[in-house]
């Protein structure tokens, strides 16, 4: 079986990020970037499938600039056996990511996609659910277990109040939350072995899908600084203040 | 000219840095209290390195080991400079100088060093000779078709946890010859060395031979021939003390950027006055200027340039470099930077032997300026 990993790059998770002078976005110039920590968990599981024998070749994908290659590549030195970097210059929102997935799959006939629950940079937690639908194929979100046995995933999901389990029939999607794995260290052989690894490079117009946004930002600011606590003498003052000063009863 | 690491190095600093944030810093204060790391911690860290294929990285691939360039084996050495070196150690790096080893002493000592399996320390130091080491005084002479040594040595680093030595000693002839020395040999004793200001938990230890008996099989390359090995293959370990500095001036700066940053005196960050914020930027400047010096050097070995003088230079610039930080970074922290809860005291004493060890300043300047003056006859 094969299996698909779409990786994104996004701002180190250790970085503070600033917004930039105009509000346009975030400061990226001459920031440390990464692989988005949930895709790390979503690839880390794949090559745990991979040890177990139930999958026999992973592909990282990635959605994005030419440098997100880098991004690729630490998924081939974490164990993925080839990439293919999906190349543009807009930064794709979810649905045209889930379009070019959906090409992909078509094309590679994956039995298995898992992807990362959210990116850290836009949080829109969207892609793997768009993906399950565009396909029509079904989905086990925020997992935190995975167990694949006769074409069936069966998905330990974290929702709200407790764990859901639920069985998925392959292929599937699956998307990873932080209590899935605890992702490896590349080993030094894989590192070196990564370069080797094949990295195949097409345009979202090879897929046939148009990445260009179809939202815009209007601006982008700082969120507010936690204004000092207050001290209240009595319950009357405390409701009184939640009422009429924060007006949230 | 490229400043850019590749993207494998990049990788290689990445792994290094989780792997010593993550396993090894939540180990130092309990080393640091106890000056003690258990054998079972030890084998621990070295599955664990082991395991990540990144054990022996600096031994070429044809023995085994990582066949990593001088380049990228200096950004590990730097990243893993930042821990402890009580832990550090485990982290297997054997000395190059067993390549130069025959095809026997390759299987018993060479191999064995690459899979983890026997621990190498090197022995040169002795009591009467530190950095003339022409004055050595331990001795290896002719007993029929065997060599009988006798002497001291001390300052020798983690023989504590050695399998076996590699040890420089007086032949007949007043040449040095380097001979393979296993723990357990008759007439060789490795005692625990001296408590140092520096490094607790990583031993240095003394070895003393008495009418130790060795077949020739134990002379590593040829008799006569220890300085000149010495010179071959063990002149890149300055630079691994260079690499380390900075790795490790670079840990004391973070913790002190981000206190400047936090800490708030007379109703601001003390990082906006000028008193600590000019600090900051002589130790950032200090450290880069080190590692440029480092990696320049290490890239000169990659490219088979002369680099004696480069080494030196680094050695020297980053282990001065390193005592102004750690002490900078301290003096930034206050109060709080003398106490065991933060690692800036240790960072402070541990830098003090980085311009002792593997050559004095007073050597590397001896060395930097000889380079020079030679060509001119002087």
């Amino acid at each position: 079986m094969k299996i698909l990993v779409p990786v994104k790059r996004v701002v180190d998770y250790n970085v503070k990020v600033r917004v930039k002078s105009d509000q346009t976005g975030v400061e990226l110039s001459g920031v440390k970037m990464a692989m988005n920590p949930f895709d790390e968990i979503a690839v880390e599981e794949a090559v745990r499938l991979k040890e177990k024998g139930v999958v026999t070749e992973i592909i990282a994908v990635s959605v994005g600039i030419t440098a997100s290659q880098e991004t690729i590549r630490t998924a081939l030195a974490m164990g993925a056996d080839r990439g293919i970097l999906v190349e543009t210059e807009a930064s794709p929102e979810p649905l045209a990511v889930a379009k070019i997935l959906k090409a992909l799959a078509d094309r590679e006939q994956p039995g298995l996609i898992i992807l990362g629950k959210q990116a850290i940079d836009d949080d829109m937690n969207a892609t793997g659910q768009m993906l399950a639908a565009l396909l029509g194929w079904p989905q086990g979100t925020f997992a935190s277990k995975v167990d694949i046995e006769d074409g069936t995933a069966t998905v330990k999901r974290e929702v709200d109040g407790g764990l859901e389990t639920v069985a998925l029939t392959m292929p599937a999607i699956i998307t990873a939350d932080l209590r899935l794995n605890e992702p490896r260290y590349a080993s030094l052989p894989n590192i070196m072995k990564a370069r080797k690894k094949p990295i195949d490079v097409v345009k979202p117009a090879d897929l046939g899908v148009d990445p260009a946004p179809r939202l815009s930002t209007l601006k982008v600011v700082e969120p507010p600084k936690r204004q000092a606590g207050k001290k209240v003498k009595s319950v009357a003052e405390l409701v009184d203040k939640l009422r009429n000063e924060a007006k949230v009863i | 000219m490229d400043f850019g690491l590749t993207h494998e190095q990049q990788m290689v600093v990445d792994t290094v840095r989780g792997f010593v944030e993550t396993e090894l810093y939540p180990l130092e204060p309990h080393i640091e209290r106890t000056g003690v790391v258990l054998p079972e911690l030890g084998a621990a860290i070295r599955r664990k390195v082991l395991d990540l294929g990144f054990y022996a990285p600096n031994i070429p691939t044809e023995f085994g080991g990582g066949g990593l360039d001088h380049l990228t084996f200096t950004l590990l050495e730097r990243e893993l400079g930042r821990a402890s070196m009580a832990l550090g150690v485990f982290w297997g790096r054997p000395s190059n100088i067993l390549c130069a080893a025959n095809e026997d002493q390759k299987a018993r000592y060479l191999y064995p060093a690459v899979r983890g399996e026997r621990m190498d320390a090197l022995a040169m130091t002795e009591p009467e000779a530190g950095s003339d080491l022409r004055g050595m005084k331990c001795t290896a002479r002719r007993a029929g078709g065997d060599w009988i040594l006798n002497g001291t040595k001390h300052f020798i680093s983690h023989a504590d946890i050695a399998d076996f030595l590699i040890v420089f000693v007086a032949t007949d002839t007043k040449r040095i010859t380097a001979f393979l020395v296993d723990r357990g040999t008759p007439g060789f004793e490795i005692r625990p060395g001296y408590r140092s200001v520096s490094h607790r938990g990583y031993q240095n230890c003394i070895l003393s031979f008495e009418d130790c008996r060795l077949p020739d099989a134990q002379i590593l390359g040829q008799e006569g021939q220890g300085f000149a090995m010495a010179n071959t293959w063990l002149h890149a370990t300055r630079l691994s003390v260079a690499a380390l500095c900075v790795g490790r001036a670079r840990r004391a700066f973070d913790l002190a950027l981000n206190y400047a940053a936090q800490r708030r005196q007379f109703g601001q960050a003390i990082g906006k006055f000028q008193g600590v914020s000019f600090q900051l930027a002589d130790m950032i400047t200090g450290i880069d200027a080190a590692d440029h010096l480092t990696l320049a050097a290490a890239w000169r070995l990659d490219q088979r340039l002369p680099a004696n003088r480069e080494i030196s230079q680094a050695k020297l610039f980053a282990s001065e470099m390193l005592s102004r930080v750690a002490d900078q970074a301290l003096q930034i922290h206050g109060g709080m930077g003398l106490m065991e809860d933060l690692p800036l005291e240790r960072l402070w004493r541990d830098a003090r032997v980085e311009r002792i060890w593997d050559g004095t300043s007073e050597i590397q300047r001896h060395i930097i300026s000889r380079e020079l003056l030679r060509p001119l006859g002087a």
